[in-house]
């Protein structure tokens, strides 16, 4: 690996580990501000391939979506995460998928754990990133998460995933 | 267990049910075997097995069934054991496949059910294949699609189980331009840990959104809120056999202007209004999408939900899955596309309303456990039912009447088993 591409490797492992903690510590504000202003959070059901604009997925979040679901987090009533689960995620195997001049591809896995009202709860996922690099610094213009149980009935997952 | 009649009075009183009603397994089993093993259940639609051979996994309660359509075109309810030795033949979601072979002996069943071959076939001598089949669901009905199946070899008719709620699906189907539905987006999961009751009852609660949902009201460009409020003309109705509706059609007759109903104008939904013009006429289109689509629970597991559709699955006693999708309207591309972007957002675990609903089912749950008080309380609004034109229970859109209908029929079927 050139040196280039271990130093962007380092920058977008910085950026996976950051967007991680936030989402950890419910920093709802900060996790907003690493998306592009087209951002898509998308968490498919069913498979890791379903087309969302025809079948139903368990999040597909244009950029309005992501800020709405923010605010309700910031009435404090929204019951599903009052009290917040506390969260703890594992993010590795961090991969650069492929790189174009405008986007970088990145790959990742996610072993979170939630401890809710309800119960404890392990989630295993596969990141995949679109990232862009606006004014300098690294932002999220993609996020698909692909939960392997997903073709299962799941419980509550209202936490940032 | 045999539970006898005056039992179950003391248990479900008018105003009131007992909490091991939610709770007691012993309950669960009963209900299963007086509730979901002998009324109506709803399966699924017609629209997901919509070519030969296509099938999907269902559920009858807690009974895996798998709905085919065989080679005749013919809409099936199959059980998914194998006549053999009882192993799962079918292990997919959904598919098409004109034979399901049993991977544990190699016996195969066509899509209709029947017993294909026999492996090593020298090893059975006058063997009555056509008794070795898949076994089905004994009767089977459907109304516009929307597929029912009982466990019962004999009772009530479908049309008379659903009584005057069948009226609620025409007036769906005629939201579409075609007057189809169609359910074709693919469901969520979304598991609770909770009484399946507690999901039954809610659908048609009127008086929780302004609570649950404040979250969302607060900060959504949503009319929902204001339809449950005080000032609301909504009705809540009791169309008897443990149906119950939120009658939204006061509210929106009110408003008076089309499309209003999914908060939108007839402006931004161009091609879709000209076509139901096409397809009903200037008047009547016109009063149908103001009244938008209907809010009802058809007792024990489906919930037309305006733009959703929920199917409740029994798994345990403090364990349900709700299966949702987006509803789709033949012909009418442009709306289903809005629908299921908005219950995209609604419903599921991650859903701006029915998280919320789901977090409160568990804690109601855990909180019917309590040995104090043993009643809930669901006497809002006994002092000002009143009877519609057609002679079913209305009351305001917030009170308990829902509840009170569904614990009357419920009763009754528990009562009558023992």
């Amino acid at each position: 690996m050139s040196v280039a591409n271990v130093e962007l490797l380092r920058e977008v492992e910085a950026f996976v580990y950051r967007e991680a903690s936030l989402q950890d510590h419910h920093e709802y504000d900060a996790w907003e501000a690493l998306w592009t202003d087209d951002g898509v959070y998308w968490v498919p059901a069913n498979g890791d391939d379903i087309d969302p604009e025809k079948e139903m997925s368990i999040i597909y979040d244009n950029r309005s979506r992501i800020a709405l679901r923010i605010r309700q987090f910031h009435t404090g009533i929204r019951i599903a995460q009052e009290p917040k689960s506390r969260l703890v995620r594992v993010v590795s195997n961090i991969e650069i998928a492929e790189q174009t001049a405008e986007t970088i591809q990145v790959k990742a896995n996610a072993i979170i754990f939630e401890s809710a009202t309800r119960r404890d709860t392990i989630w295993g996922a596969r990141y995949e990133y679109v990232l862009r690099r606006i004014e300098g610094k690294l932002r999220m213009a993609r996020k698909k998460v692909v939960l392997v149980n997903n073709s299962k009935a799941l419980p509550n997952m209202a936490f940032l995933v | 267990m045999t539970i006898d009649t005056a039992r179950w009075d003391e248990l479900i009183r008018p105003e009131g049910v007992h909490g091991s009603v939610y709770v007691d397994p012993r309950v669960y089993e009963e209900e299963i075997r007086n509730i979901w093993f002998k009324t109506w259940v709803y399966i699924g639609h017609e629209s997901e097995v919509s070519k030969r051979h296509d099938f999907v996994m269902k559920s009858l309660g807690p009974e895996p069934i798998i709905m085919t359509r065989d080679g005749n075109g013919v809409v099936r309810l199959l059980l998914n054991r194998c006549s053999h030795r009882g192993n799962q033949v079918c292990t997919k979601q959904k598919g098409n496949a004109s034979v399901f072979v049993c991977p544990y002996h190699a016996w195969s069943f066509g899509s209709d059910g029947r017993l294909r071959h026999m492996s090593m076939p020298d090893g059975y001598k006058d063997c009555d294949k056509s008794a070795l089949g898949l076994a089905q669901v004994p009767r089977m009905a459907s109304y516009r699609g929307f597929v029912f199946g009982s466990f019962a070899v004999e009772g009530p008719t479908l049309e008379e189980h659903l009584g005057g709620a069948l009226e609620v699906f025409d007036r769906l189907a005629a939201m579409s331009p075609e007057g189809e539905i169609e359910v074709t987006a693919g469901f969520l999961q979304h598991k609770v840990s909770a009484n399946w009751k507690l999901m039954l009852e809610n659908e048609t609660d009127g008086y929780h959104p302004s609570f649950v949902h404040a979250s969302i009201f607060n900060v959504a460009q949503s009319g929902i809120g204001q339809l449950y409020s005080r000032e609301s003309a909504a009705v809540s109705r009791d169309y008897g056999n443990g149906h119950t509706e939120c009658d939204l059609r006061p509210q929106f007759r009110k408003i008076g202007k089309p499309m209003a109903w999914f908060g939108t104008t007839e402006e931004k939904l161009p091609e879709y209004t000209r076509d139901m013009r096409k397809a009903h006429g200037e008047e009547r289109a016109r009063q149908i999408m103001i009244d938008g689509t209907p809010h009802v629970m058809i007792f024990p597991n489906l919930f037309i939900a305006e733009i959703q559709l929920f199917v409740l699955q029994p798994v345990a006693v403090d364990e349900t899955i709700q299966h949702v999708t987006a509803l789709q309207f033949k012909g009418a591309p442009e709306l289903n596309r809005r629908l299921r972007q908005q219950t995209m957002g609604s419903v599921g675990p991650a859903g701006f309303l029915l998280a919320d609903d789901s977090e409160i089912y568990e804690r109601t749950h855990r909180g019917l456990t309590a040995q104090s008080p043993r009643y809930t309380f669901i006497g809002r609004g006994a002092h000002r039912e009143t009877q519609d034109q057609d002679g079913y229970l209305t009351g305001d859109i917030t009170d308990d009447l829902p509840s009170r209908g569904i614990w009357r029929h419920y009763r009754s079927l528990m009562s009558a088993a023992s």
